[in-house]
Formats: C-alpha cells, structure tokens, sequence
C-alpha cells in the first residue's frame, strides 16, 4: 500500500446474514486519483461502498487519512470529507432543488453561512442547470438532472473522497459523457475518487487505476489502461467476448 | 336542537378540534421522521396538565422526580455504551446532555415551585419540564433500536405507553387535576355566546402550528428535519444524524403535547390516564392526513372534535365507539390510495 | 417410539399440567387456568402476526364475543353451553369475516392501528349495550358439565381447559407443517412470492385471521363458563395489547411461544401484583412500569421472545426424510407452431414516466428468449408486466390464445407460468425441501382443517417427494434439509428455479438468473436451462450476463429507453450497430 493512500480498506469483508456479500477486500484510493471498481451485478460492489460509507457493517479494517474509520457513524464519516453518491441518488424528492443543495452542506454547517454560499456557487457554476432549476421540486427533474443535483448535494459537503456508484446508470449517452467530463473535471479540483461502474470501459478510460470484483472477490487489480488490455477484462466487461 | 345549542356544540368541537389539530401534527411529525407511531404522546399530554396543575398547589415533585429518575436511566445507559464500544471521548459530554440538563430542570422546579409564581412562569416550567421528557424518552426507548421495522417500534410504543400509565400514578397520584380558565371572558355575537377560553385555545393552536411551519420551511434543522422524514438514508449521506434528528423531533413533540396538556386543563379534568383517549383522536386525524399531511391531518382533527361534540349530543354513550369505528373506513381508503412499499424483514 | 430429549421435555411438561390440579393448592389451579386460557389466544397470535405477519391488537374482542354470546344466551334464554359455543363461533366467524375483508386489505401499520380502533370500538360497545347490562356485567352464567359431571369448581374445569389448549396447540402445529402452512408462512413480507406460486394472498390471510379469532372466542367462552361473570373489563384494548406482548414475548414464531408468553406474562404480572408493593411500601400500578420496561427491554435485545433461547437448549430434531410416494399429476399441454406468449403493444408508466413503450414481441413454443437492455431500460418492467406484478397502463400479454394482462399474479401462475426473483425471495429460516415445496402449492388440495387434523399426509408426502425430485434435478441434493438463507446467493437463485420448476409451469420467467453467480455455477445454469428446453419448456430470461444470453438463448429481444430496439438471433444482434452503441456503451 502507498504511504499517501488517501483511503485504505483492508481484509473488508461484509455479511447478510449468513451470505457473504463482500470477502476479504483490499484496495487502496490515492490523494487526486481516480479509482474504479468494476465487476457484473451482484458482485458486491454497492455493498463494498456501503461498507466504507458505514451504511452496513463489516469486518476488517477501513482507514482514511490513517484513522481507522471503523467505530465512526455515517454522519461523522461525512464530517471528515468522505461522501458518496449512492445508485438510488437518494434525492429528498419533495424539496426543491435548492433546498436539497443547502442540506448538502448540514456537515459544514459550523464552517458558517458564508463558506456554504461560496460552495453553492461553485456547484452552480459547475452545473448551471441546477441554477435554472433551484426552484423546482427535485423529484420533478430528468434522470441526468438528478444525477447532477445527487452530485452537486454530495459536493456541497466539500469532499476529499467522493465516491460515485454507478453515476452513469439509466442515463443516455450523451448525459453520460457529460457526467464523466464533470468527474474528471472535479479530480483536476483536487477532489479524489473512488468510481463504481458497469460502464467498465468508461470507468477504465476516466480512472487512474482499477479494481475487479466477482461475486464478492477482488479477483484484478492494476492500473486502468493495463485492465482495459487485459483479455479477461476486455471478453468479460468491455463486450468483445463472442468476437 | 335550536341554534343555541348548535352554536354551543360547535364550539365545543372546534375547542377541542384544535388541541386534537396539535396532537395530530406532533404525531404527524414524530411518524414522519422516525417512524414511530409515538402512542405515548397522550401521557405527555396529562403530564403537561398535571405538572400544571401541581405548580398551582406549590408542588413540583411529581414531574422533577421523573425527570430525576429518567435522568439516571439515560445516564447509566450512556455509561454501558461507553463501555461496550470502548469509547469514552464523548462520554462528559452526553452525561451532561442526557442527565446534567434534565437533573437542572428538576432542581429548578423543586426550588422554585414553593413560591408559587405567576400563572405564566408556571405555564412556561411545566412546557419545559415535560418537553424535556421528550429526548430522555427518546434516548432511552427508541434510539437502541430506530433502525428496527414500524411495527417493533409500534410494539415499543404501546409497551412505552404502559409504563408512562404506571409513572404517571407513581408520581402524580391517582387524583385528577383541573387548572383554572385562562380567561373568564365571554364575547356575544348575534346572541351566540362565545367564551374567551375557546377563542384562546384556538388562537394558541393556530399561532403554533404556525411556528412549527415557519420552523421547517425557513430554517437549515427544520429542512433537516423535512429532510429526514422524505429519505433517511440520503439524510444520512448528507450528514443528517438520525440520532440527531430523532431527539430533536422528540423535542419539539413533546413540547406540543406539552402544549396540548395545557390548554386542554381548563377543559376538563385530567387523570394520569386521560392521555389515551384524547391521543387516540389526535391519531384518527394524523391518519385521515396518511400519516404525512399536516393539513388534512389538521382538518381531520376538526372533523373528529366536531363529530365528538355532536355525537355526545344525540348518542353520548356511543360517543367513543362513533369516533373510532370511523377511523376504519379513513384507514381502509388510506391503505388503498397510498403507494406502499412493503416492508421487507 | 425412541426415547429423544424432546420426548422428554414434553413429558415433563405434560406431567406438570397434570400434576398441578392434583397436588397444588388452589392459587396454582387458578393461574394454570388463566395460563391455558391465555395460551389459547395467543396461539392465534402467533399464526395471524409472528407466522403470517399481520399485526393484531384487537383479540381481546373476540374473547369477548365468545364470553358475551355464552353469557347472553345462557343467562336469557337457558340455552346450553355446548349450544352457545357453536353461536359464538358462528358470530365470531362472521364479525371476523367482515373485519378482516375491510381491515386486512390495509397494508403496512395501517392494519395494527385498525385493529386498536375496531378493540377499542367493540369493547366500548359491550360496556354501553344496555341488553348486555353496561359495565356492571352479567352474572349467574352456569358452569359447563359434561354428561353428568359438572364442571363446578376450578380444578374441575382446569381439565377442559387444558385438552382445548393442547388440542389447539397440536392442530396449530400441524398446520404450520403442512400445504396451507407453509403458504401462511409465504404471505410474510409481502404477497409477492406466495403469489408467484399460485396462492391468493388476500384470501389466505382472512383465513388466518378467522382461525385467530375463533380460538380467542373459544378461550372467552371458557372464560365465561370459568367466572361465570362477565363485564367489559377483560376484553378491553389493554387485554388485547396483553395478548399480543404474550405471542411477542414468548416468541411468536413459533406455537410453543405462546405457552411459554402467556406462563411468563401470567406469572410475572402476579408476582409483580404481589412483591413491588411490599418492596416499595407503598401500592400503586408498578407492575404496569416494570411490565412495560422489560418489554422494552426484550424489544431492544431480543426481538424473537423466549422460547428461541428454550429451542437453543433442546436437542434439534433430526430433519423428516423424505420418502417415496406416487408422482404428483403433471399438466398436460400441446405444443404448437408460433407463439405461446404474446406482448402486444405493452405500456407501463409510471406518473409522467414511460417506463415501458409500446412493447410487443412473441416468446415461440419451446424456445429461450432473452430480453436484455442497459439498465434502466425497462426489462423488469416488462418482465412485471407478463408476470402480473406491475398492472398494464395499455396493452396486452396473451397466453396460449387467452389474455393474461392486468390479471393478479396467482391466476397467472395457476395458468401455468412460473417466475423467480432479481432479489431472491426465499423463506430464510425454512429448508431448501419446504421453500421448494412451496412451489407444490398448486398441485396439492389439502385445506386448513384437513392440515390441522393430520389428514393430509398422503398428499403432503407427494409434494414432498416431487420438492425433492426437483432438487436433485438442480443439482442442490446436498443442501435438502439446510436453512435456505444460509446458501451463498448463487445457490439461492437455484433453489428458486427448482421451487418454480415444482409449480410445474408451461412458461418459465427468469429475472437475472445468472447475477451472482461464479464462472463455473453459471455454465451448470446454462446447461440446466437447455436439458429444460429439450424437455419442452418455454423460456423468458431477463439477463445482463452478455456471455451467459449469447450462450443460451435461440432469439434475443433488445430493450433501450424502453422501446425495442431490436430482435433476432444473437448472432445478428452481436453485429447490430445500433445495440453495441446502446448497450456495451462508450464515452
């Protein structure tokens, strides 16, 4: 492991009862990186981010900046910059899109009215769309919408790690081309992050490293552009398989 | 029946139909966040009553006991959990949470109850006494198990519901309470008589139901509360503790029940179990309001103070059964027309 | 019978229930009395709320409907006893027939608040009729005599009470164990999965909540015959919350949960009656305070009840084997040219949202068709639209010339279609063998009374034979008699085409088969599948796996956005522009 490993997971192992949904991972998530995980549904990879997010509990050590964040609760995970933006956005649907930003920033609510004012311009800087809309309620707005408002709300908390889980889920091509633009776009603003994908071979092309996980299993790991190489990766995830 | 006594009913009802418009909102509000179908509210409700009525005759200790009591319970359940986690870092700082505030409210009271103050001073103590009941119950109840499914935390509330009954005989006395009228003025209007305690009781309803939503349009906690109530796990994720927003919903509830056993003292004469009751009719009004809307829930507590009024009139002894018996068509319609996800265990 | 540690324990109970109104004094007689009483209504409980899930808060009503009618009748009009019994139990029926009709269609805690309206109604209701006699109660009612004997005093009666709780608790038993009772345990969690093999979920429920309620009139009818006094009192809201901490407190999982709840309750309520005052010095409601907290208590530690820890003690039984018994009858049908399943322009949407668009697309006799699609593309909806489990917005499914769409999913899975799960939908704590019999469902008869009296176990042994033969046929043998939660997911979703396969469906619908599983699991799946085709299945599949779809199917159909994109052979599909864009994505 790298000494400036930003986030470290170690031997994480995560239970439903007695099923193993997670065995015995480790992964590492630089300062400034991009890292993704890929692997097939149901290959605990929701699971594995819920488990650093604290939504479930799990085995094995998860430290961040070199504290153990395995006694911590999500909220104070939160407070230490780690953010994550889940599959289902989870949205507070019945309030308007501003609303939803400003509660983005509850963990930072001590850092003042002023700070939170200058982050909600950056995110409306960074999503003008969200400007138009900061009226509206947010379960009315588009998928992409969503899913920008699900990433401004998280950048609201001012993250040093955000992670995404399947950002580009249910999203036509050309939102997803741009949600990935804006993921790059936030590492070169020095935030790091730890990707999920089914689009392995987007994931691959954004991140600087990456990680396959199977059926609970980390079964590659290694830097993106040697996975995207690899025959195994390519026939399973990036779909030339039959070819 | 004549226009007098139409009149009469009516304000009756309306009278009542307010307090129920609160206790329905404070229902509304403690579902809507933690899920908890909060069947104790009626016992803080003759808590609030009783306290009151206590501080008339100079006494205090009834409910500085309670808190007293409750305060250790909260305290040793800190403790444990200290020692369970092996994290002693917030430990000072929940003790004095969690038994220093409570136990400085029930020396307060016990120190200044005999000198029998103004009627507003004691107003005011017995709303922060029995408000501050509201987190200790919280703490000790619900928060080991708020991620548990609506119906254990249902199961919890009737179980909490037995209890309160046996500390509120243990403390208050078998006795029942009645506190003075407000005001002893009455108003005419085209030769309907209108009492000034109706006219008080509505418009304090009104103003605070009023606070309560300026509290949670206007404000970062009461969006936080709002927040929570429409996606606990994005809650969660924006750093919105459930811990965090459970306590403060059991504050703010119990202060309006609190409310509630005030305005509600002059009315009527309350025992330590009258609470059930009028509880229950709060609750036929927050689920003609699904549990979810504060207006209809609102409307529907008139509807039920009114239907009461009336049906004291022409069938009194079916008065209970009337009001209950229509809560099942209300319930039959809500579980049909709400989108339901069910609850997997 | 050999001598088990079960045997054992039982014998010691049933030696106790004897010994007590022969050797101890009165006050022992009484509460035993009360013990039986009460386990009777519990035992209800634990069918209607720890087995099938729905939450009661209103019992005490029906005991008080069995106490009332008895008291009624035989006070007025000297009607026998044994008479009123059957009166009251018709009454009951017929008072939980209508209730349940109204109030089990709620859903969620909308059900257990009704029930605390509808207690809280009743028992308002017997204080207040006057032919009742208000709260003062009605006094005078005869004790009970069998033939000559007369049931006079408390030892006397304690006989009666205890063959009724035992009989009850035995048919309570063997309900659990059986056709009906496995389906009851099915509706826990939601319709979905009882559904999917055929059960009609509303009905079944109103059954158990009427066999809740005619025990709970039974034990009011002994009540009444016991004080030979009625009031309102012990049918109030408060009694039947009682009840329902008994069944929770003993472990309302099971029908021995309900003995131990109404002993414990019982005898810590009396003591509490008895000590608290004398420790404290002064009177007042304690055991309400104490009573309260310790179930808060259990709530917080161990939301099971008592009687798992009891279990954890005793030796496990060992599990029954399964024997063999003639082959259960198969559904005879022919195959034909062209399409046994049609979606004909099938639209779902849901609030401004089209999830599905006008799909149509035919699933041809004996062939695998796969649906596949990005996610979000619509896939589980059109699978939730021939399966019945989402209701069509416009459109048509027809089945074998007939249609199905909109239609509940039972008449669809009576119709011969079979379904699994994306998300597994298991009975965790249950055996492999039971949760595949469970897809039996259909092919058996056996009913509530036939289950209760033992009468079914030529049938039962049937099902069990042909659960069996499926699970040798998936390849899980091994695993029989295991808990099915306690399989990693992969093998779970292999129980779950082996319980569909016991319906003995014409159509086989599978949702996401393959998720889950490792490389090697998923070509024992393929080839599961095609043995399955050759014997003349029909076969939808719903898959993400592009290797696993390209592998097994005969014709694909492509979803994007909602609308088909494509349809044709895989071969065709894999060299279609427009679905490599789609699907396999690119920045």
């Amino acid at each position: 492991m790298t000494v400036d490993a930003l986030l470290e997971v170690r031997d994480v192992s995560v239970r439903y009862g007695k099923v193993e949904a997670v065995h015995r991972v480790s992964l590492a998530a630089g300062e400034g990186r991009i890292v993704t995980v890929i692997g097939p549904n149901g290959a605990g990879k929701t699971t594995l981010l819920a488990a650093i997010m604290g939504l479930l509990p799990s085995h094995g050590d998860i430290r961040y900046r070199g504290e153990s964040l395995m006694t911590l609760s999500v909220e104070e995970r939160v407070a230490r910059g780690l953010v994550l933006v889940p599959e289902k956005r989870e949205l507070f649907a019945s309030m308007t899109v501003a609303d939803n930003l400003e509660l983005g920033a509850f963990a930072r609510r001590r850092d003042g009215d002023a700070a939170t004012r200058r982050t909600l311009d950056e995110v409306y800087h960074r999503f003008p769309r969200l400007l138009e809309r900061r009226a509206q309620l947010a379960g009315t707005l588009s998928g992409g919408e969503r899913q920008m408002l699900a990433l401004g709300r998280a950048l609201m908390g001012r993250p040093k790690l955000l992670m995404l889980d399947e950002p580009s889920l249910g999203l036509a091509p050309l939102v997803v081309r741009e949600i990935f633009s804006i993921i790059v776009g936030l590492r070169q603003a020095g935030v790091s992050i730890l990707l999920v994908e089914q689009n392995a071979r987007a994931a691959l092309q954004v991140s600087d490293e990456g990680f396959v996980l199977e059926t609970g299993d980390l079964v590659l790991s290694g830097p993106s552009a040697e996975l995207a190489a690899n025959p195994r990766v390519a026939a399973t995830y990036l779909g030339q398989g039959a070819q | 029946m004549d226009l007098q006594i139409f009149a009469l009913l009516a304000q009756d009802g309306i009278t009542n139909g307010a307090v129920y418009a609160l206790l329905a909102l404070a229902l509304v509000l403690v579902f809507a966040v933690t899920r908890v179908i909060w069947v104790p509210s009626g016992e803080f409700l003759a808590y609030g009553t009783l306290t009151l009525a206590g501080l008339q005759l100079g006494k205090a200790s009834g409910i500085a006991g309670m808190l007293a009591v409750m305060a250790v319970v909260a305290a040793l359940m800190e403790v444990a959990k200290a020692i369970r986690q092996r994290e002693t870092r917030h430990l000072a700082r929940s003790l004095a949470w969690w038994a220093g505030a409570p136990l400085a409210i029930a020396g307060t009271l016990h120190l200044v109850a005999p000198m029998q103050p103004p009627f507003v001073v004691q107003i005011l103590l017995t709303l922060t006494a029995v408000t501050a009941l509201g987190p200790l119950f919280y703490r000790i109840a619900y928060q080991p198990i708020a991620e548990a499914s609506v119906l254990v935390l249902l199961i919890v509330s009737v179980a909490l519901h037995f209890a309160l009954l046996g500390l509120g005989l243990w403390f208050f006395g078998a006795e029942g309470s009645r506190t003075p009228p407000f005001t002893s003025a009455s108003y005419e209007w085209g030769g309907i008589r209108v009492s000034g305690q109706s006219l008080l009781v509505v418009a304090t309803s009104l103003a605070l139901i009023v606070a309560l939503a300026l509290f949670f349009n206007r404000t970062l906690y009461g969006r936080a509360l709002r927040a929570t109530a429409v996606n606990r796990v994005g809650a969660r994720l924006a750093g919105i503790s459930p811990t965090f927003a459970g306590t403060l919903t059991f504050t703010l509830g119990a202060l309006v029940c609190a409310f509630c056993g005030v305005l509600i003292g002059p009315i009527t004469t309350v025992y330590y179990d009258s609470g059930f009751l009028v509880s229950l009719k709060g609750f036929v009004a927050a689920i003609i309001g699904g549990l979810a809307s504060y207006p209809i829930a609102a409307a529907g507590a008139l509807l039920v103070g009114l239907l009461e009024a009336f049906s004291s009139y022409w069938a009194s002894a079916f008065k209970e059964v009337i009001v209950f018996t229509l809560i099942i068509p209300v319930l039959l319609w809500r579980s049909l027309t709400t989108h339901h996800h069910e609850d997997e265990e | 019978m050999k001598l088990t540690w079960s045997t054992v324990v039982l014998a010691a109970f049933l030696a106790v229930l004897v010994g007590v109104p022969i050797l101890a004094p009165q006050f022992w007689v009484t509460l035993g009395n009360y013990i039986g009483l009460y386990s009777i209504v519990a035992l209800g409980l634990v069918l209607l709320t720890g087995v099938a899930g729905q939450t009661s808060f209103g019992q005490a009503a029906f005991v008080g409907l069995g106490a009332y009618t008895t008291a009624y009748l035989t006070t007025r009009y000297g009607t026998s006893p044994w008479l009123t019994l059957f009166v009251g139990l018709a009454i009951t029926a017929l008072v939980a027939l209508a209730l349940g009709f109204i109030t089990l269609r709620m859903k969620g805690h909308y059900l257990p608040l009704a029930t605390i309206a509808w207690g809280i109604s009743l028992s308002f209701l017997f204080g207040n009729l006057e032919f009742l006699d208000g709260h003062t109660g009605m006094t005078g009612i005869p004790s009970l005599a069998i033939g000559g004997l007369e049931l006079r005093n408390e030892r006397s009666i304690y006989f009666l009470i205890w063959a009724i709780a035992l009989a009850a608790l035995w048919g309570t038993g063997n309900l659990l164990d059986s056709r009906p009772g496995r389906a009851i345990r099915s509706l826990r969690g939601g319709f979905e999965m009882a559904e999917s093999f055929g059960v009609d979920g509303a009905r079944l429920k109103i059954v158990v909540f009427v066999y809740a309620a005619l025990l709970a009139c039974i034990s009011g009818w002994l009540y009444a015959h016991l004080q030979r006094f009625v009031n309102p009192t012990p049918f109030s809201i408060i009694a039947g919350i009682e009840y329902l901490f008994m069944a929770v407190v003993g472990g309302a999982g099971s029908v021995w949960g309900a003995v131990v709840g109404a002993t414990l309750i019982t005898l810590l309520k009396q003591v509490l009656q008895d000590v608290l005052p004398q420790l404290l010095g002064r009177s007042g409601n304690f055991e309400m305070i104490v009573f309260g907290a310790l179930l808060i208590v259990l709530l917080q530690r161990a939301r099971d009840g008592v009687w798992p820890w009891i279990e954890r003690l005793l030796p496990r039984a060992p599990p029954l084997p399964v024997r063999a018994a003639e082959p259960l009858p198969v559904r005879h049908y022919a195959a034909q040219d062209g399409a046994l399943l049609e979606v004909r322009a099938a639209r779902k949407t849901f609030g401004g949202l089209i999830a599905v668009n006008d799909i149509s697309f035919d699933i041809r006799h004996g062939e695998i068709l796969g649906l596949i699609g990005p996610n979000g593309a619509g896939k589980s909806t059109t699978f939730g639209l021939i399966s019945g489990a989402l209701p069509l917005t416009s459109g048509d499914v027809v089945f074998r010339g007939r249609s199905i769409g909109s239609r509940p999913p039972f008449e669809i899975a009576r119709r011969g279609i079979g379904r699994t799960f994306q998300h597994v939908k298991l009975i965790p704590t249950m055996s492999v063998l039971d949760n595949v019999a469970l897809g039996g469902y259909l092919r058996g008869r056996a009913g509530v009374l036939r289950a209760a009296l033992r009468l079914d176990r030529r049938e039962e042994a049937r099902v069990r034979a042909e659960a069996a033969r499926q699970i040798e046929r998936v390849g899980l043998g091994a695993h029989m008699y295991d808990a099915a939660g306690s399989l990693p997911l992969g093998q779970q979703r292999i129980v779950e085409i082996a319980r569909v396969l016991a319906c003995d469906p014409t159509l086989l619908l599978l949702d996401e088969p393959a998720a889950g599983l490792r490389y090697l699991e998923k070509q024992e799946l393929a080839k599961l599948l095609r043995t399955l085709k050759s014997e003349g299945m029909t076969i939808l599949l719903v898959e993400h796996d592009m290797d696993f779809v390209m592998g097994v199917t005969d014709r694909l159909v492509v979803m994007v956005f909602g609308e088909k994109l494509a349809e044709g052979l895989p071969a065709e599909i894999q060299r279609n522009p427009a679905v490599r864009e789609a699907y396999l994505g690119g920045v």
